[in-house]
């Protein structure tokens, strides 16, 4: 048992921020803090999904804030236009984003590199366009007023406490879900795909379906994570669905550290976290947002999370010597 | 106007401002070409450019030629230090390191503009006056001229730098093959910053050029960046001929669009384009082979 071994088991870790995440409430009475607590928690949700991609698969999507999009839109508009249920819109939700993120993938997941980051940039920007200017459903650049509160089998998230409580559940049920993922024959083969796509298809993995495949999940966590914003805020307008956002989702995956699945939801509660402490500097916010970017990428390239991380066994390996430090790296 | 009128004139908009796309999409294919690096940032060497030459003439009472060359210089300068700054330090990150360094630097770069101009849009003059020439019953802007003259000179001046110089082999050479360019004593390291700073200087001048027809703003570097983009991957990333193609195909496709069909979705055009370019034929138009570039 070294210090990787006790950092990566991961149901002991699970259990303990089960325990401290709905722990929560009982020490934050502030509302504001809350509120960015539910916010925390719905971007984590979209994160780890995006790390499944981006982290374990090795694939990069420069267009995930559409599927977010895409998530609260469509439950928006069938809660403002047509009354549904919360639970009926999400599970509509989540079939036509499968089946645009499936329709998507197939030709997008071929490319590689720069050609799919530029892909899917590409279609977040088409996906942002549609929701300014099909107006007649999503109300344009002014938004979309009215989404009803959320309710499921009567009981109703009225307070921001309830509130918390819900997400919390869907992100430990994401969290649970991505665990089981990455360690199973699955997560194996995502691996073996970000190692060497020829290697892996070599020794038998179906590269072009396990790549579709997970690009699928990550849409799915992103649109359910869309669906709880909405009902959340109760009103949706397309600049909280554009290319910026996106950006911002592939920097909590990489701040926080690529393929580690903790990594996902510490990088996604800095990064939310972060714009509210600063606005603190007001007009410099976007400056010192771009300036923690580059410098943390530049000292700690393989994020946050890892870099500590690694300090800490070197730190660990000077102390029981050289051999250990040889062991630690095996 | 006639029809035919009509689509003559959204043919020359769309050459003006497919010229600008073409300049943005060579500023990215120069860093391209020497280091494989997508250079988000690029669009804000545009922004830059354009609102430094605006301040010049307004607060320091340039005549406009000189504001343009000294912010342009500045502009090089930045991508220098850029690469210096962000770039160098991370030779062996991996292409999503190097995107989100990239993101990450735009971001501040815009912040810091926001800060130094304010978020306000700044208008330009025109070059040579507004008054508009007609042209077979359209009518084509002074400005629009000069867009087009401006990146044909940069063009062939880039074709000839590329072809005849000794530098410009060079630095073709480090990106075709920068081990064995190492091998035969070219510095790649240095190749690398001087593609940083022409790219700026080109984006700077970019920036220039339209600022008469945009106006210029703090953000205007976000969508003219991207556009460039799209031009240089469907001409096919990686050769000069085909950003050109791409740029002024790009420009014109989407006035055309934006002109018949809707106005709304004109910058969803250049997008779907670029999305059937990567889906049916992901090396561009006139690119070459499939390479392991893809």
């Amino acid at each position: 048992m070294n210090i990787r071994s006790g950092l990566r088991s991961p149901y002991g870790g699970f259990v303990l921020f089960a325990v401290l995440a709905l722990c929560m409430p009982l020490l934050v009475t502030n509302d504001y803090y809350l509120n960015l607590l539910i916010i925390i928690g719905i971007n984590s949700i979209t994160v780890i999904g995006l790390d499944l991609l981006m982290g374990y698969t090795g694939q990069i999507s420069l267009g995930h804030a559409a599927f977010y999009g895409l998530g609260a839109y469509v439950s928006g508009i069938l809660s403002v236009r047509y009354g549904w249920p919360v639970l009926a819109e999400l599970a509509v939700a989540l079939i036509i984003v499968a089946a645009i993120a499936f329709v998507i993938g197939i030709p997008t997941l071929k490319l590689h590199g720069n050609y799919l980051a530029m892909a899917t940039l590409g279609f977040g920007i088409i996906v942002y366009i549609a929701f300014q200017e099909m107006d007649f459903l999503t109300g344009g650049p002014s938004g979309l007023v009215g989404i009803g509160p959320m309710s499921i089998f009567g009981v109703p998230f009225e307070s921001d406490r309830a509130y918390y409580l819900l997400v919390c559940g869907f992100l430990l049920a994401a969290l649970i879900l991505s665990i089981n993922v990455v360690r199973s024959r699955v997560g194996r083969a995502l691996r073996a795909i970000h190692g060497s796509e020829v290697a892996a298809s070599v020794l038998g993995v179906d590269i072009a379906r396990f790549k579709v495949g997970i690009f699928v999940l990550s849409a799915l966590y992103a649109a359910t994570a869309g669906w709880l914003y909405a009902h959340y805020i109760g009103f949706i307008s397309p600049s909280s669905f554009g290319f910026l956002f996106s950006i911002k989702l592939v920097t909590m995956v990489v701040i926080g550290s690529l393929g580690s699945i903790w990594g996902a939801v510490f990088g996604a509660a800095l990064l939310t976290s972060l714009p509210e402490f600063l606005t603190f500097f007001e007009n410099y916010e976007s400056a010192l947002f771009g300036l923690i970017l580059l410098v943390v990428m530049i000292f700690m390239p393989r994020g946050l999370l890892r870099g500590v991380e690694d300090l800490m066994i070197r730190a660990y390996g000077a102390f029981k010597g050289p051999a250990a430090q040889a062991d630690e790296k095996r | 106007m006639t029809l035919s009128q009509q689509i003559l004139q959204y043919f020359i908009t769309g050459v003006t401002i497919g010229s600008v796309y073409t300049l943005i999409g060579l500023g990215f294919n120069i860093i391209y070409n020497a280091s494989e690096i997508i250079n988000f940032a690029q669009g804000e060497f545009v922004m830059l450019g354009a609102l430094l030459t605006i301040s010049g003439v307004q607060l320091f009472h340039l005549p406009l030629p000189v504001a343009g060359v000294m912010a342009t210089l500045a502009v090089a300068l930045f991508g220098v230090i850029f690469d210096l700054a962000a770039i160098r330090p991370l030779k062996d990150a991996s292409s999503i390191t190097m995107i989100i360094i990239t993101v990450g630097a735009s971001i501040f770069i815009r912040g810091i503009a926001s800060i130094v101009w304010g978020k306000e849009p700044y208008l330009m003059n025109a070059f040579s006056g507004e008054e508009p020439i007609p042209f077979f019953g359209a009518v084509l802007q002074p400005q629009s001229i000069w867009v087009m003259v401006v990146a044909f000179i940069i063009v062939m001046g880039l074709r000839q730098f590329f072809g005849k110089t000794l530098t410009g082999k060079a630095m073709m050479a480090s990106a075709v093959q920068p081990r064995a360019a190492r091998l035969v004593g070219i510095d790649v390291k240095y190749m690398v910053l001087l593609s940083f700073g022409l790219s700026g200087a080109v984006g700077s001048l970019a920036g220039i050029v339209i600022a008469p027809i945009s106006m210029a703003q703090y953000d205007m570097g976000v969508i003219l960046g991207l556009k460039g983009f799209c031009a240089a991957i469907i001409g096919g990333l990686g050769n000069p001929w085909g950003v050109v193609v791409g740029g002024i195909s790009l420009g014109v496709l989407e006035s055309m669009g934006a002109g018949l069909i809707s106005s709304g979705y004109k910058d969803a055009i250049a997008f779907i384009i670029l999305l059937l370019m990567l889906f049916f034929r992901p090396q561009g138009i006139l690119g070459r082979t499939k390479g392991d570039r893809l």
